[in-house]
């Protein structure tokens, strides 16, 4: 073994287990890998005391033969999660220093697991963002390049800083947060594998909330597999949050290597939208060529409420996030910003604290809540989103899968795209419609670009059967043989 | 008579509807395990999602709905199987979230009525529109430093019940009679303790005024209103002062108002072009509040004998007159005190004996039911001590005073002051043969004719007797002595 941060999960714990080697090692690789991918600006806050001392833990844990799902794994954890006693940004100037006093379901269930925290990833502010270039901490920098470019890309977002770890190996995986596709999109540009799993399939509690309808966590790993093990422990029914779905988690580790004879695919044809580009479709066929080959078969079907989505997205999210975040108004944590009345000090907290994109969002949601404007948007939104889910149940009346591209890009360099805000939108079209249904959604590397990036296909499922997800991606991914270790 | 306040132009109604915020008994918040008793240390019964923390979530507290619930019930309301919790959004340093949790397009509870009970002995209907629950708002404190405000979160969080009537009132009088009715009712479900003082009761009373015959005109928002009695003043007030702005030409402007009851006058407090945009949209972080129909059959189950039915079997099984029971059954203690003086025993004389002299006393020693003095066991025994002619009404009376000053049985008493009547004939015809004896000119009167003399002799009977001799006793045999 070469280098301990190329093992995926399930090999490490294999590793761990045979006692080639203690995840207190494992750990120190990792931060030693972090300490040299400084670069990348992957990570706001690093924890190697911590990480160090949860290692030492497991490893008692796993001598005592009491080991989790996750025993000994180094993780990353985007800085959306509330983590007890250690800075959570958000991504945002107004959360700087931030401590919380509690720790988030999800994280929670991951150290119960046996994991480690190596530290908290860089996203867009709040989570609003395809890019992460909205950070208040700073770009991050994709490992991927461009062949014989060493111009600088964006790792995508909002979960950016994630996506980079698992990609450059400083994190055997990473929780990240999919809104809108904050986990697939970054997933995929940074050739990685991130499922955002059923609403309702995590729970929220101790989530910085961006928009509280379509907000679900997920995990962000190099293999497939490592995301069935990783969602496995990241999931289950929370009595904290009411949205979270009540009922046992299913072991998505077995549908890895499942046959997928006889599942059907469906291709939506609204999904080839004019100007797509030749390298997506390519990848796109040669994903259904691959699920043929395993015996699946490939249907067309119809998403005909598709052109609706992303407005009825940018409705949504900004209406919930402006209400959201009406509680970072300087009383009682975060940034305060002193002014002459309490108005003047909202005012000068909120201006200084929030980013543009943040701000524009905030804005966007006041705005279409406002009175008399509320049902020429927001309801009517509301209403294109039931028509939207009723499309997709239409559509697994015929298929058991859906295969899409993930983004209708490869990663753009930084500072690309800024300009207008409405190209950066439009990285999420793929994505978009599959939150507003609460549906799963997968993104896989698939292959790479004629200039060398890696492309993503998205795998779209049935509420709550994350399984047939799980099975076709790893055919997939089989069949890919995506080297993923290219950006360590 | 409709009551009208007389202006230049003649003749005014006033149109009133009240939105009662009423707090829900509960140990815990609506969303939320913090405790909710009042009178705490600032912020010492706080969670993470009272304070709004980034990431917390709320989670319905099943006794306010059922607390919410019952209430609808006891208002003979709708209950909506179906409701929705939504976000008033508005920013204030007392309102962590930046929205309150409320419901609006679809409330708990529809409509209702509550039966009001006049002082002038009509009864009306006042409709109830609906009934939802909300989280309260934190408490701004503007007097603890000179220049910073302090805040108190203690309230953050806890169950309201917003309960709104139809615009049904046209008097100050009704509106009074109304917020008592509702807060009784209220306090016999056990859903809110209707304490005006300590602020789980409040009012936000809406008032317009308008010529007879008339659609409504435009109404004000007198916001917060803390007792009945300033609810009443309020709504005068008021409703006077729209009056004197269309008599003068004016026009009235819909906004919300304060009442000022130092300077009896209410001043506005922001106007329509100011009035919040709340921005209201259902809550995503709360799915929509489904009940089972069997949920509210079972609630409804154990709904206690409410004040209309209570009045209703008073006046039915007791005989008492509609204002005696109405009187008795205002709260729970007084009506299931009477009900145990009455117990057995003549209930008129009970109802005379509760609403008299033992609710004088609890006026007069400052008592409630509760930590009265005299137990009902007591006042009942006093009772048998007069029908069974031990004590006439007026020893009795003394007995009570002595009952209320040293908490002991009527029977003790009696025997301790030697207050027993005298029913022995030969006794008060020894004190008859004194007095005659001492007042011979006077019989020699009554013997010639002056009938008139005859409370005279009984008088000076009874005042031999210190009271105690049998009244229809010495009547009788004064009368027989006295003819010869």
């Amino acid at each position: 073994m070469s280098d301990l941060t190329h093992l995926t999960i399930a090999d490490a714990e294999k590793g761990l287990d045979r006692g080639d080697f203690t995840s207190v090692e494992l750990t120190k690789a990792h931060l030693a890998a972090m300490a040299k991918h400084k670069d990348l600006n992957a990570y706001i806050t690093e924890t190697p005391d911590q990480a160090l001392a949860m290692a030492e833990q497991s490893d008692k844990r796993r001598a005592g033969k009491q080991a989790g799902l996750l025993e000994g794994i180094p993780l990353a954890i985007k800085d959306l999660f509330c983590t007890e006693g250690v800075q959570t940004t958000a991504g945002s100037h107004i959360l700087e220093g931030f401590k919380p006093p509690y720790e988030s379901t999800v994280t929670a269930n991951l150290w119960k697991q046996g994991a480690v925290m190596l530290g908290k990833v860089n996203l867009d502010e709040f989570a609003m963002g395809s890019s992460n270039m909205t950070s208040y901490y700073g770009a991050v920098k994709n490992p991927w390049k461009r062949s014989g470019d060493a111009k600088d890309l964006v790792p995508g977002g909002s979960s950016g800083g994630s996506a980079a770890a698992v990609s450059a190996c400083i994190a055997m995986g990473a929780t990240g947060t999919d809104t809108g596709g904050s986990i697939r999109q970054p997933a995929a540009f940074c050739g990685i594998v991130g499922i955002k799993p059923t609403y309702g399939r995590c729970s929220r509690f101790g989530i910085v909330a961006f928009a509280s309808s379509l907000d679900q966590a997920g995990p962000m790993t190099r293999t497939v597999k490592d995301a069935a093990i990783m969602l496995k422990a990241m999931a289950g029914h929370d009595p904290k949050d009411s949205t979270s779905t009540p009922g046992p988690t299913p072991d998505f580790t077995k549908a890895v290597g499942q046959s997928i004879k006889g599942l059907r695919v469906g291709v939506p044809k609204e999904y080839k939208p004019d100007g797509l580009s030749s390298e997506i479709m390519a990848a796109w066929d040669k994903g259904l060529a691959w699920l043929k080959e395993a015996g699946a078969e490939v249907v067309e079907v119809s998403l005909p409420h598709t052109k609706y989505a992303l407005a009825t997205y940018y409705i949504v999210a900004p209406a919930e996030a402006s209400s959201n975040l009406a509680r970072y108004d300087g009383v009682r944590f975060g940034l305060r910003v002193p002014g002459n009345s309490l108005d003047e000090m909202y005012m000068k907290t909120r201006a200084e604290g929030f980013g543009r994109e943040v701000r524009r969002r905030i804005l966007i949601g006041t705005y279409v809540l406002s009175a008399g404007y509320y049902d020429a948007y927001y309801a009517k939104a509301q209403k294109l989103r039931t028509l939207i889910a009723g499309d997709f149940k239409q559509a697994f009346q015929k298929a058991d899968v859906l295969l899409t591209p993930t983004a209708p890009t490869p990663a753009f360099a930084i500072g690309e795209n800024l300009d207008d805000p409405i190209t950066m939108y439009l990285n999420d079209v793929f994505t978009i419609p599959t939150s507003l249904a609460g549906l799963p959604g997968l993104s896989l590397p698939a292959g790479l670009s004629s200039d060398g990036l890696p492309l993503g296909l998205q795998l779209i499922g049935r509420p709550f059967d994350e399984e047939a997800v799980f099975k076709a991606a790893a055919v997939m991914e089989q069949a890919a043989m995506f080297k993923r270790w290219e950006a360590c | 008579m409709a009551y009208m306040i007389e202006g230049e132009t003649g003749p005014w109604e006033i149109v009133v509807g009240l939105e009662v915020h009423a707090q829900v008994i509960s140990n815990a918040k609506l969303f939320s395990g913090a405790a909710t008793a009042f009178g705490a240390d600032p912020n010492s019964q706080v969670s993470f999602v009272d304070a709004a923390f980034p990431g917390m979530l709320p989670v319905i507290n099943e006794m306010c709905v059922e607390q919410a619930v019952r209430t609808g019930l006891g208002l003979k309301a709708k209950i909506n199987l179906e409701s929705v919790f939504a976000r008033k959004n508005y920013f204030y340093a007392d309102l962590p979230q930046g929205y309150q949790i409320s419901q609006y397009e679809k409330p708990l509870v529809g409509e209702g009525q509550v039966i009001v009970d006049l002082p002038d002995g009509r009864s009306t209907v006042v409709g109830i529109e609906r009934l939802h629950v909300e989280q309260d708002a934190g408490k701004s404190m503007h007097d603890q430093h000179p220049t910073k405000s302090c805040i108190d979160l203690n309230r953050s969080g806890i169950a309201l019940m917003e309960i709104v009537s139809k615009p049904d009132i046209r008097s100050p009088d009704e509106a009074g009679a109304y917020l008592r009715k509702l807060r009784s009712i209220l306090r016999y479900l056990g859903t809110c303790d209707g304490n005006m003082e300590e602020g789980s009761m409040r009012a936000d009373v809406n008032v317009s005024v308008r010529k007879s015959g008339e659609s409504y005109r435009t109404r004000c928002e007198i916001k917060n209103v803390n007792s009945v009695r300033f609810v009443m003043q309020s709504i005068e007030i008021e409703a006077k002062r729209q009056i004197e702005v269309y008599e003068s030409g004016g026009s009235v402007d819909q906004e919300t108002r304060l009442f000022d009851p130092g300077k009896g006058e209410t001043r506005s407090m922001r106007s329509k072009e100011h009035a919040h945009d709340y921005r209201y949209f259902p809550d995503p972080d709360l799915l929509p509040l489904k009940l089972k129909p069997d949920y509210v059959a079972r609630i409804k189950d154990t709904l206690p004998e409410l004040p209309d039915e209570k009045k209703d079997r008073f006046v039915r099984d007791y005989g008492l007159s509609p204002y005696d029971a109405g009187v008795l059954v205002v709260d729970r203690a007084s009506a299931d005190f009477f009900e145990s003086v009455a117990k057995g025993r003549d209930s008129k004389l009970a109802a005379n004996w509760v609403m008299g002299d033992f609710f004088g006393a609890l006026n007069s020693t400052g008592k409630t039911i509760e930590t009265s003095p005299v137990s009902a066991a007591q006042l009942g025994e006093l009772i048998d001590l007069i029908s069974d002619g031990t004590l006439s009404g007026r020893l009795a009376k003394d007995v009570f005073a002595l009952m209320v000053e040293t908490s002991k049985a009527p029977s003790v008493l009696v025997e301790e002051k030697g207050l027993k009547q005298v029913t022995d004939t030969g006794a008060i015809e020894a004190v008859i043969d004194q007095v005659m004896a001492a007042n011979a000119d006077k019989v020699t009167e009554y013997r010639s004719g002056k009938d008139k003399l005859f409370g005279f002799f009984v008088g000076q009977v009874m005042k031999a007797s210190q009271g105690k001799a049998n009244p229809g006793m010495v009547n009788d045999l004064l009368k027989s002595k006295l003819a010869g």
